[in-house]
């Protein structure tokens, strides 16, 4: 049994809200479908809408993408009071949850993942077997389902599933992250989740964190490799990533300006909770820092027609603020959402332990572990260089 | 009332059945949920006609329900006792199946001031967090209202955290109680995050929901709630619907009564009279 962490609170709060039921990992698991939907974004770009600028960093993209996306799972299932029992929600789910899907969309995600990265690598793959030996070889023979044919033909029926498969994909990673919106937004429980525009709030942020991970990790994986970096490709997602930021930004403003402006009741305690704990964590950190600030960088350098390695390190620092700035997001939500009472008449203050299960190491491991599969994914199946034939148009 | 209630209870059904048929069908799973979807039927159809939890009790026969007259509480506390010990509920200031709030106007004052047994300032008084008390802060003061209001879960008839649970470990019976089914629960706390009530809590030991249950294990042998039962001054009134001569419709018959958050269409089963503006 863990150790039990209560909150401190202000006001009046129910007995039972003192224990924080979801904590550091429930605010991870949003995060992390978050990169994911993004970076799918980013990658679709380029396989699904053929922009050439963003093909250095599509097959990246899909790989950080599926690395995120094996984990989205893992801090759900770390929460859960009987891990052992998380299947019950796949063999018998219950319709009327809202969460009651959540296996099934990230299973079919998974597998879409999957199916594409098998498409994109393939031909590569087939080079790897017939230029190898021993376990090598059968390695990548298996890889590729002992699939070989790299005739003009094949590659063209790879194309096609390759198109469709991103077409797909990219309902698919807004639905499974607006999904992880509506989980909040749909309940009535709570004044601070309950907006129709989660959802929506969910998919712009979504896009922007994912965006600023391809840039952050692309520019890293350049400096490793010692490459040139594409600049027109780094432009692009320059670009993308500041439109995106205006939309999440107008967005998340129009939900609060509803909360504040509907002042329903309660309202005084929201505000008291905005004005106090939150001021920092959200006007601050989340949109003074992480959104005007990138914003403010970004617009002046494409202004100014900045270049080089001003460019770089401006979008990279810009990128790594956009990062935080959505977890922050993440953070406020579901935290956020928990620290206001029920009773609409007291706050509470959730302090996240260092160790046990929901603790902040446990936490900090599940955000490194996309990182090392990520790592062992670009060893075995280099997404960089020349682009595989089949994808050239 | 009780027909439209029960019209309203199959709309609303229907209508989450379709729209979550809809949703599987859009995410290209639609046949293999809609089998699954007659789980829920399931559960509220067939096991109607068995006997539960005991061989010689009919749930069908029965509809429970609760009165709290606030008027009467005096905040003695014996029910939050008694529940804790019936139930073995963790006898600390953080997880109860039932709670008493205390009410107070200053003078001067518009809002009332709210606390419960679980304020550590009322904690330090009593000197343990598994005795309840409530201190004597307003001693100097001058109080211009003040009262008590017991709480527990509402028994909804149509409860958010029965509508939220993932795997269907929590339902409501036939006869209006909703349980939760220990061997069933994932423990990922959705019901406790849905719940406007905060009637439910996460039970470290068995890593499960936990709730009040109106002592389902008494009920269903003719026996009252353990709160019911030691309730000095009869501010917990309880009994079968079903029985017109029962204490609970004479209370709801002779009283005009109220429940808590009606705004959130939960529709509780809990009859409150002797609420204040201040109440949620």
């Amino acid at each position: 049994m863990e150790m039990l962490v209560s909150a401190p609170f202000t006001g009046y709060v129910y007995p039972n809200e003192t224990i924080i039921p979801w904590t550091l990992l429930i605010a991870i698991y949003p995060y992390l479908t978050g990169l994911v939907a993004g970076a799918f974004t980013v990658s679709s770009m380029y396989h699904a809408f053929g922009m050439e600028r963003f093909k250095a960093v599509a097959r990246f993209a899909l790989l950080i993408s599926l690395s995120c996306m094996i984990f989205v799972p893992l801090p759900l299932i770390l929460h859960l009071g009987h891990p052992e029992r998380a299947m019950n929600a796949m063999i018998t789910p219950h319709l009327s949850s809202a969460f009651a899907m959540f296996g099934f969309f990230a299973a079919f995600y998974v597998v879409l993942l999957m199916l594409e990265c098998w498409f994109v690598f393939r031909a590569d793959n087939v080079a790897r077997a017939n230029s190898s030996t021993g376990l090598i070889r059968a390695f990548y023979r298996a890889v590729t389902l002992w699939s070989d044919d790299v005739s003009a033909n094949a590659r063209e029926y790879d194309r096609k599933w390759l198109l469709a498969l991103a077409i797909i994909g990219i309902p698919g990673a807004h639905g499974l992250h607006g999904y992880v919106g509506f989980v909040y937004g749909s309940l009535k429980s709570r004044e601070w989740w309950g907006s129709d525009l989660m959802p929506v709030v969910f998919i712009f942020s979504a896009v922007i964190s994912g965006m600023a991970l391809c840039i952050v990790l692309y520019v890293v994986a350049a400096k490793v490799r010692r490459i040139k970096i594409d600049f027109a490709c780094l432009k692009g997602m320059a670009y993308t990533l500041w439109g995106f930021m205006m939309f999440t930004l107008l967005l998340e403003a129009l939900e609060f300006a509803n909360l504040v402006y509907k002042g329903r009741e309660g309202i005084e305690i929201v505000m008291e909770y905005v004005r106090g704990p939150l001021f920092v964590r959200m006007f601050v950190v989340q949109f003074g820092l992480g959104a005007l600030l990138p914003i403010g960088i970004i617009s002046a350098m494409i202004a100014r027609d900045t270049r080089g390695k001003a460019f770089v390190i401006g979008l990279t620092i810009s990128s790594l603020l956009v990062l935080m700035s959505v977890f922050m997001m993440r953070w406020n939500v579901v935290i956020g959402g928990q620290e206001i009472s029920k009773t609409m008449k007291g706050l509470l203050t959730y302090i996240p332990p260092l160790y046990g299960r929901q603790g902040i190491l446990s936490g900090l491991a599940v955000m490194t572990a996309p990182f090392l599969l990520l790592w062992v994914l670009t060893r075995l199946f280099p997404p960089w260089g020349d682009m595989s034939p089949e994808e050239s148009k | 009332m009780t027909q439209d209630s029960s019209k309203d209870k199959s709309g609303r059904r229907a209508f989450l059945r379709t729209a979550g048929k809809a949703l599987a069908g859009a995410m290209g799973g639609a046949a293999l949920l809609a089998e699954s979807g007659a789980q829920d039927e399931h559960i509220a159809g067939s096991n109607a006609k068995t006997s539960f939890p005991t061989e010689d009790y009919d749930w069908t026969e029965h509809r429970w329900a609760y009165g709290i007259d606030a008027t009467r509480c005096i905040g003695c506390l014996r029910c939050v006792e008694a529940c804790k010990t019936e139930n073995d509920v963790a006898q600390d200031a953080h997880h109860f199946r039932t709670w008493v709030e205390r009410y107070v106007y200053l003078e001067g004052e518009e809002r009332a001031r709210v606390d419960s047994h679980s304020d550590p300032q009322n904690i330090a008084a009593s000197g343990s967090e598994s005795e309840y008390r409530f201190d004597n802060r307003y001693k100097d003061e001058k109080v211009t209202k003040a009262f008590f209001v017991p709480k527990m879960c509402n028994q909804c008839q149509h409860p958010s955290c029965v509508q939220v649970c993932p795997v269907g470990a929590t339902f409501r019976t036939e006869d209006g109680v909703v349980l939760i089914d220990r061997k069933y629960c994932i423990g990922c706390e959705y019901c406790v995050q849905a719940c406007p009530y905060g009637a439910r809590f996460f039970n470290q030991e068995t890593g499960t929901s936990d709730k009040c249950t109106w002592c389902y294990h008494r009920i269903t042998k003719g026996l009252q709630p353990a709160c019911v039962e030691v309730c000095p001054v009869g501010a917990r009134i309880f009994g079968d619907r079903n029985d017109p001569s029962s204490s609970i419709n004479e209370f709801i018959d002779n009283n005009r009564v109220h429940v808590l958050k009606p705004e959130t269409g939960n529709a509780p089963t809990c009859f409150y009279v002797g609420l204040d503006k201040e109440v949620s």
